[in-house]
């Protein structure tokens, strides 16, 4: 057994080291919200194919989170927050290297299962007793959009269930448990034919705007800002716009 | 005798589980605390975690504690494969346990159209959050009682059938008052593990005030507004979890 012991231990320690021998390569680190996952891997893959030797690694989350991590130390080099509450709260505690700039916006739908059990047309309808409708929790920035949404166009919701994340929401439309819920444009595009998207025309009364900003104390802070560059460039631009988001007000 | 040497592992593994719930204790706002952990939301939480812990737990027991004994004191063939099956959920991500349950008992799932048709809805409701709980906690007591059963022995239930004890008499009084610390220790875990019940319940579930968010999932929206209200829960969290472990443990100890 102790002959075992000690290869292995080295065997699982290896790993460890061997990262930080590999000087050639250099690593931008993106912190950017879970929305963001699909434009921005994309946009990574540009942003490689223009800069020998760097690698563009993604850390996605509800933007809370990352916020908290980055509070925490965590080293991250460029910050995309789905909304300007986070990215205020980075400001406030000095940790963005540059002001923060918009770069893109979202908008709310309404999604519902495909064929759409119960019948939904417009945001009134969202109001019917006895529909089973999920938002996301006030706390988080879906659900905030999603309360202001409905004060502007005079609706009380009440919803069967208030989820952390949009991506809980969407969970309980494609798996049909929920007749309706409230999400972003992009992600009713993202999630294919799991779910139908029906349009209101009181969601543009909200809009969330995503701004992005290098970390402060960043190593890497001329490839930060380079990366923030190509976000906000046609080709970033033309990558998110596809992908249903909004340009930035 | 120990070998000395063990300590030093020993001790360094208890400071590994035990550091981070001192720097959890050391994050709370103490001038705020009373006032965070008594809102009405957080009143509710903890109120609903209780509520669904304890019935959790029962429904572990009457269903648990006869799946624990047919695995101990039977042999058939696929035994071994079936306990693997039943234990699943202490390996699975409770995350996957609740999209399984989704696509069992959801309004889609496989038996979702017998319930509607029952008229039973359990989408969204805190029967949900009870089967979630249920279904992460059940291996728990099942592993924890068939090692009971089995450390205890078929001795005395032999001699008590020779004396002419019924199968059912036997087991009502010579098996489960033999395998009591076994049965409480299990009850236990079945409880903490409920208490603590996250992924499952939150991707089955939902997530409503007073109806489906347990402590967990209040402590998880928190935190995405107000760290202080949530690290102030996750300590209550883990005092409710230390008083029902030592709460048992004193029970245990006096039936000894």
């Amino acid at each position: 057994m102790k002959k075992l012991i000690v290869p292995v231990l080295l065997a699982l320690a290896l790993p460890l080291t061997a990262c930080g021998g590999d000087e050639e390569e250099t690593t931008l680190t993106v912190y950017a919200a879970a929305s963001l996952t699909s434009g921005f891997e994309q946009i990574g893959e540009e942003f490689e194919a223009d800069h020998d030797g760097v690698r563009v690694e993604f850390s996605f989350a509800g933007s809370s989170d990352l916020v908290t991590q980055i509070q925490e130390g965590a080293p991250a080099d460029v910050f995309a927050s789905a909304d300007t509450a986070n990215m205020d709260k980075l400001v406030a505690d000095d940790l963005t290297g540059a002001e923060p700039v918009p770069f893109v916006s979202n908008t709310l739908e309404i999604a519902v299962p495909p064929g759409n059990p119960a019948g939904i047309q417009s945001f009134q309808d969202l109001a019917e007793p006895g529909l089973s409708l999920v938002i996301c929790a006030p706390e988080v920035p879906c659900g905030a959009a999603a309360q202001q949404v409905a004060e502007n166009a005079g609706v009380t919701l009440d919803p069967v269930s208030e989820e952390e994340s949009v991506t809980d929401v969407l969970g309980k439309v494609t798996s049909g448990e929920a007749e309706a819920g409230l999400v972003y444009v992009t992600d009713v595009l993202a999630a294919g034919d799991d779910v139908e998207g029906v349009e209101f025309p009181e969601s543009d009364s909200v809009v969330n705007t995503y701004p992005i900003a290098p970390v402060a104390d960043s190593d890497e802070a001329d490839l930060a800002q380079d990366f923030i560059d190509l976000v906000l460039s046609d080709t970033g631009q033309q990558i998110l716009a596809d992908l249903g988001f909004g340009p930035a007000t | 005798m120990l070998p000395r040497w063990l300590f030093v592992p020993a001790a360094i593994g208890a400071a590994f589980v035990l550091l981070p719930v001192l720097a959890i204790a050391a994050r709370v706002n103490w001038a705020d605390f009373g006032e965070l952990v008594t809102s009405e939301a957080s009143q509710d939480a903890l109120w609903l975690s209780l509520r669904t812990s304890a019935l959790s737990t029962v429904l572990c027991l009457l269903f648990g504690t006869p799946m624990a004994v047919v695995l101990a004191r039977t042999s058939f063939p696929g035994q071994g494969l079936l306990r693997s099956l039943v234990l699943l959920p202490l390996v699975l991500p409770p995350v996957v346990g609740g999209i399984a349950l989704l696509y069992t008992f959801g309004r889609r799932g496989l038996l979702g159209e017998q319930l509607e048709v029952l008229g039973v809805q359990v989408a969204f409701s805190t029967a949900a959050v009870v089967m979630a709980q249920t279904f992460v906690a059940m291996p728990f007591l099942v592993v924890s009682l068939e090692g009971a059963l089995r450390t205890a022995g078929r001795r005395y239930e032999i001699v008590a059938a020779t004396l002419g004890a019924g199968p059912t008499t036997v087991f009502r009084r010579v098996t489960l008052p033999l395998v009591l610390p076994g049965l409480i220790s299990g009850g236990v875990l079945a409880f903490a593990r409920s208490l603590g019940e996250f992924g499952a319940t939150i991707t089955f579930a939902g997530s409503l005030q007073g109806v489906t968010r347990t402590l967990p999932l209040e402590i998880y929206k928190q935190r995405e507004t107000d760290v202080d209200a949530a690290v102030a829960l996750s300590l209550l969290l883990v005092v409710v979890a230390v008083l029902v472990i030592g709460l048992a443990r004193q029970g245990r100890i006096t039936e000894q």
